[in-house]
């Protein structure tokens, strides 16, 4: 009889869920839109995808094998990244731009702050806005899909009436836009998926949506048109950033009420972006920048602990 | 009516491997150890000597204090000798050791008239001379908890059978097999409080057990069932509370500060015997059972009985197991040496062919924030466990730390493996020591 037990803390047991299982899904639940975006704007969309995946991955693959660090690509996090990354790029992207974009996210972004966990922004949409500020011009190209012009449709809006956008196409995704952010019908099928698989939480998006629609129908100088707002809600990447990209564990509150509060000041922010703003578009800045504030906001979310304020009989 | 609180986690219950095999009684032929500090507070105090003979039933080991138990030889022979011995939780503890002959010769226990005649001190005191402990786990002298300041506030005495640590059927077969025996014990603890009345909670997954239950205390007016939704930690006395009686209480406070006594389905039953046939605690249902043992069961157990003779009964080993457990996977303790005793508060040995725990390595924290979903005391496990890590105490019980129940459930659920719980109750010790130091 063996006599070398084991011997450790309890619990002895382990849910089935692990970082890589949870990365899994969030691929899975990428997917639909991804693919979406390589028929809707062709292989050039395709290459962009795979570049950013595996820079990504050999980025910090090579980082933490110079460091001396264990190498942890296996856990999916810098395949996230990457896909994340090219589906925030337009797709006439230059290849060798989106090379630098991913290495900025993953040695820039994560791993300087500590690697996986530590980073303070949401590595692919610091990449995004530094790639915005460094290449505006390269950034804000976006081709032509059919015969519609180059303008996204929430450009569009943004100067236009709501009559000069085809709503029903917005929703499809058969528009201009990055390459993964224009169909709103296949984010919301990857968003369905990870709210079923409790991946994430609906706090985040559904905070994030309700406060922008209210922003929206008090300040977009539409009145309340709801025309108006499902171009505000497809157009752009507020479904992608809603659903994908705010609801980021790193860099999203972990308190219950947090992440309403995380979700609401995302939905002013976004809404201040796009109206008042000189962009149509705002959701990458809401993000990063509500990603600086999640200490703060962990901070005066605390929940309550069990039984407080309970009277002794 | 049930109240629902927020936490909790759903690990596999593993209980159909034992919950359909009866209790069966076991008698040890070994040597019988009693540590005489198996409850919370201070150890007993010998009061036999090496040669001493012994029966069934004898006290061996006397309470030193009002927060202690004393103890009684569930086998007869002779005191082998009074030396430290191994237990489940790995420290070595002053233990009588018995030499067995095997007769179980009973000492003759004093008459026993109905218990109804006796007054409320005259029932604490018998709890008390048997040496009645919480058998769910926690090991907390019983005559203390049945000894509040205030008698008259105690609106409810609940017996936990929710039985929630996976695995264990202890309790089940207890409720299935003798079902009168905990509906007395009740009786009489309600007794013992002009406005209490006792409530049976019973997780919802032993539908048997709440029906067999139901039936027997139909004609009780003063006993309700409860059926409570299948969650881990349901048995932990604030939710156990809360879920049974709506009623809230924080770390700082008792079950007595809520108006509520609760007690373990086996407690119960020992305070019956204790209080109407005047029997000390002397065994216990101990479930046998996981992948890594022939076949497993529930025994009742003399205290005393050695645990490889437990298993060597129950079929022995299956399959080198890698890691064999006193209690449940949950907050049950991994076992290094299988020569120890099993105790007032031994409700399994549970031994796993396979250890989940050494087959994951802990990746970084993600910040999902699942272990503060689950947490049934409502903290932020991942910043308590920074917090220990730090070794930031102050942080730490700003954050409530020492709320924290220990139920492992964020340990449980973490996608990255860490050992949040550990880090917690490592810091809880630590600062519970520095207070003790200072008071």
């Amino acid at each position: 009889m063996s006599e070398l037990l084991h011997i450790s803390s309890e619990p002895h047991v382990r849910d089935a869920r692990t970082t890589q299982s949870i990365m899994r899904d969030v691929l899975i639940a990428l997917l639909p839109a991804a693919l979406f975006g390589v028929w809707n704007f062709g292989l050039h969309a395709l290459l962009l995808i795979v570049v950013c995946m595996v820079t990504c991955v050999a980025t910090e693959g090579l980082y933490q094998h110079f460091m001396h660090q264990p190498v942890t690509v296996t856990d999916g996090s810098a395949l996230v990244t990457g896909l994340l990354l090219a589906m925030n790029l337009p797709s006439g992207f230059p290849a060798g731009l989106a090379v630098l974009g991913s290495v900025f996210a993953i040695l820039i972004v994560k791993q300087i702050f500590g690697g996986l966990g530590q980073n303070i922004m949401n590595p692919a949409l610091a990449a995004r806005c530094f790639l915005m500020i460094s290449f505006a011009g390269r950034m804000t190209t976006f081709e032509k899909v059919d015969a519609v012009t180059g303008a996204t449709p929430l450009a569009m809006l943004k100067n236009g009436a709501v009559s000069d956008v085809n709503i029903g196409r917005m929703f499809l995704g058969t528009i201009g836009g990055t390459i993964g952010e224009t169909s709103a019908l296949c984010l919301l099928i990857g968003a369905a998926y990870l709210l079923a698989r409790k991946v994430i939480s609906p706090r985040i998006p559904f905070a994030y949506l309700i406060t922008f629609s209210v922003f929206v129908l008090l300040f977009g100088g539409h009145g309340f048109d709801v025309a108006y707002l499902a171009a505000e809600l497809c157009g752009g990447g507020l479904m992608l950033g809603a659903f994908f990209m705010a609801t980021d564990y790193v860099t999203s509150p972990v308190t219950p009420n947090g992440r309403i509060l995380f979700g609401v000041i995302l939905g002013l922010l976004t809404g201040l972006f796009r109206i008042f703003g000189a962009s149509a578009e705002g959701v990458s800045y809401a993000i990063i920048f509500s990603n600086l504030l999640v200490p703060l906001i962990e901070k005066i979310t605390v929940p309550k602990r069990f039984g407080e304020g309970a009277q002794k009989v | 009516m049930i109240w629902k609180w927020k936490g909790g986690v759903h690990p596999w219950d593993g209980k159909a491997i034992s919950k359909e095999k009866p209790i069966k009684i076991f008698r040890p032929a070994g040597d019988a150890v009693y540590p005489l500090s198996q409850h919370i507070g201070a150890p007993a105090v010998p009061i036999v000597k090496k040669g001493d003979p012994v029966l069934v039933g004898q006290k061996i080991a006397e309470a030193s204090g009002f927060v202690s138990a004393p103890i009684y030889s569930a086998v007869s022979g002779t005191v082998r000798t009074i030396e430290p011995r191994m237990t489940a939780m790995g420290s070595l503890v002053e233990s009588v050791v018995i030499e067995n002959d095997g007769m179980f010769t009973e000492v003759e226990y004093p008459e026993a008239e109905p218990w109804e005649q006796l007054d409320r001190k005259e029932i604490i005191a018998r709890i008390q001379e048997a040496g009645v402990v919480g058998m769910g786990g926690a090991t907390f002298p019983t005559h203390v908890k049945l000894s509040p300041k205030e008698p008259d506030k105690i609106r409810y005495v609940i017996v936990n059978g929710a039985e929630c640590e996976p695995y264990l059927t202890s309790d089940y077969r207890r409720m299935l097999e003798q079902p009168e025996r905990l509906i007395r014990g009740l009786n009489i603890m309600v007794s013992l409080f002009p406005n209490a009345t006792g409530i049976i909670s019973i997780e919802d997954n032993k539908p048997e057990a709440i029906k067999k239950m139901r039936e027997l205390t139909a004609g009780e007016e003063k006993i309700e069932v409860k059926a409570l939704p299948t969650r881990y930690p349901q048995g932990a006395e604030r939710q156990m509370i809360y879920a049974s009686t709506g009623r809230k209480m924080n770390a700082d406070m008792l079950p007595a500060d809520a108006g509520c006594i609760v007690d373990n389905v086996d407690t119960v039953g020992a305070i019956y015997d204790a209080v109407a046939e005047r029997e000390p605690l002397i065994a216990r249902i101990v479930t046998i059972t996981g992948n890594g043992v022939a076949n497993p069961q529930n025994y009742l157990t003399p205290i005393g009985t050695n645990t490889r003779e437990l298993i060597e009964e129950a079929g022995g080993l299956l399959g080198n197991p890698e890691k064999i457990i006193s209690g449940g996977p949950m907050m049950g303790t991994a076992m290094f040496d299988l020569d120890v005793p099993i105790c007032k508060g031994s409700s399994a040995v549970l031994c796993f062919q396979k250890d989940e725990v050494s087959a994951v390595k802990p990746g970084n924290c993600i910040n999902c924030g699942r272990c503060v979903s689950v947490c049934p005391s409502r903290l932020l496990p991942v910043k308590l466990a920074q917090f220990a890590a730090h070794g930031d105490k102050q942080s730490f019980q700003e954050y409530y730390g020492l709320d924290c129940c220990e139920c492992g459930s964020c340990t449980y659920i973490c996608p990255a493996k860490r050992h949040l719980a550990q880090a917690i109750k490592s810091m809880r010790k630590d600062i519970l020591a520095d207070r003790k130091k200072k008071s």
